[in-house]
């Protein structure tokens, strides 16, 4: 019988998959963003996991409300990385120094 | 074996396989089709778990917007990604020490985690019967009172979202005839009609 335990150990690997990819692709802006995605896929996979097995609707929920700010975390982590690629030529993170940080 | 477990491990192991190809692949646009692949492959643990209409949210927010998002970016920058993979030797043993590390923490916590005797009387939204009220109704019925709130903020979080990705990749190209409603209405015929005497017998 496939128990909380199991739903819970798929979202923990592929949390730390998405850590591991931001470690290794530390030059590629759109991987680290894909690893960001992934991270976030494990969180709801919890989220809704616990939301079956304690037959609380409060977990599903809340996954909708992870999935909307997933989506517009994307959509203007992109439109930042447009609009740096078109003034700079380039998405590499070590060239992102405009502002000194 | 029956058919929900072998599901389970199935779906599993693709979204776990895929997940793992997302940070390797060479090709950025592999990555985003293996990141279809792991989405996919959670849609089918979700409906597993019974969470049907998250489930088909998730394939068509994930999938159908925020996947194509990606692959429309990846393949619009003209990067050179080759040169952009250099180095990813270097950070391997740091990056899976701290992956090793985790996942242990991780485990730690998840096998020695229970559920409070008090965590049954504390749930805020205790799930219907899934055969009276069906997922859909049921996430629907919360969602539009009890969290209607924090679900117009996150119909606010969105607009601001769209407001801010069109400012921020919307621009000005000069050299563009476009039409300008306001100057064509404050046009009148003495600036916009030229008359000219023309005297009989010279016209064209």
């Amino acid at each position: 019988m496939i128990g909380l335990g199991h739903y819970l150990t798929v979202a923990a690997i592929l949390f730390v998959t998405g850590i591991f990819g931001i470690f290794i692709n530390r030059k590629n802006v759109i991987v680290i963003l894909m690893s960001i995605e992934l991270m976030l896929l494990a969180v709801n996979i919890n989220m809704v996991a616990f939301s079956a097995y304690l037959n609380d609707l409060a977990g599903q929920v809340f996954t909708l409300f992870i999935l909307t700010v997933a989506a517009a975390e994307a959509a203007i982590g992109l439109a930042i990385l447009v609009c740096f690629f078109r003034n700079r030529g380039t998405i590499a993170v070590e060239d992102i120094n405009v502002m000194k940080g | 074996m029956s058919f929900a477990v072998f599901a389970f491990y199935l779906f599993a192991g693709i979204a776990v396989t895929s997940g793992v190809l997302v940070v390797f692949a060479r090709n950025p646009v592999h990555s985003v089709l293996w990141l279809i692949l792991a989405f996919l492959s959670s849609t089918g643990l979700f409906v597993l778990l019974g969470a049907e209409f998250v489930a088909m949210l998730m394939m068509i927010v994930y999938v159908g917007a925020v996947a194509v998002l990606f692959l429309f970016v990846v393949m619009m920058l003209d990067v050179d990604f080759a040169e952009l993979r250099g180095g990813m030797a270097k950070f391997l043993p740091v990056g899976l020490l701290i992956a090793v590390v985790l996942l242990v923490q991780l485990g730690f916590a998840f096998g020695s985690w229970e559920a409070s005797d008090a965590a049954l009387s504390l749930r805020e939204a205790v799930t219907p019967d899934p055969d009276v009220t069906h997922n859909t109704e049921a996430l629907g019925n919360v969602l539009y009172t009890q969290y209607v709130f924090p679900f117009e903020l996150a119909g606010l979080v969105l607009l601001v979202a769209m407001i801010g990705a069109i400012v921020l990749t919307h621009r000005k190209r000069s050299g563009v005839k476009r039409q300008d409603v306001v100057v064509q209405m404050y046009r009148d015929p003495e600036t916009a009609v030229d008359l000219v005497d023309i005297k009989p017998g010279q016209g064209a």
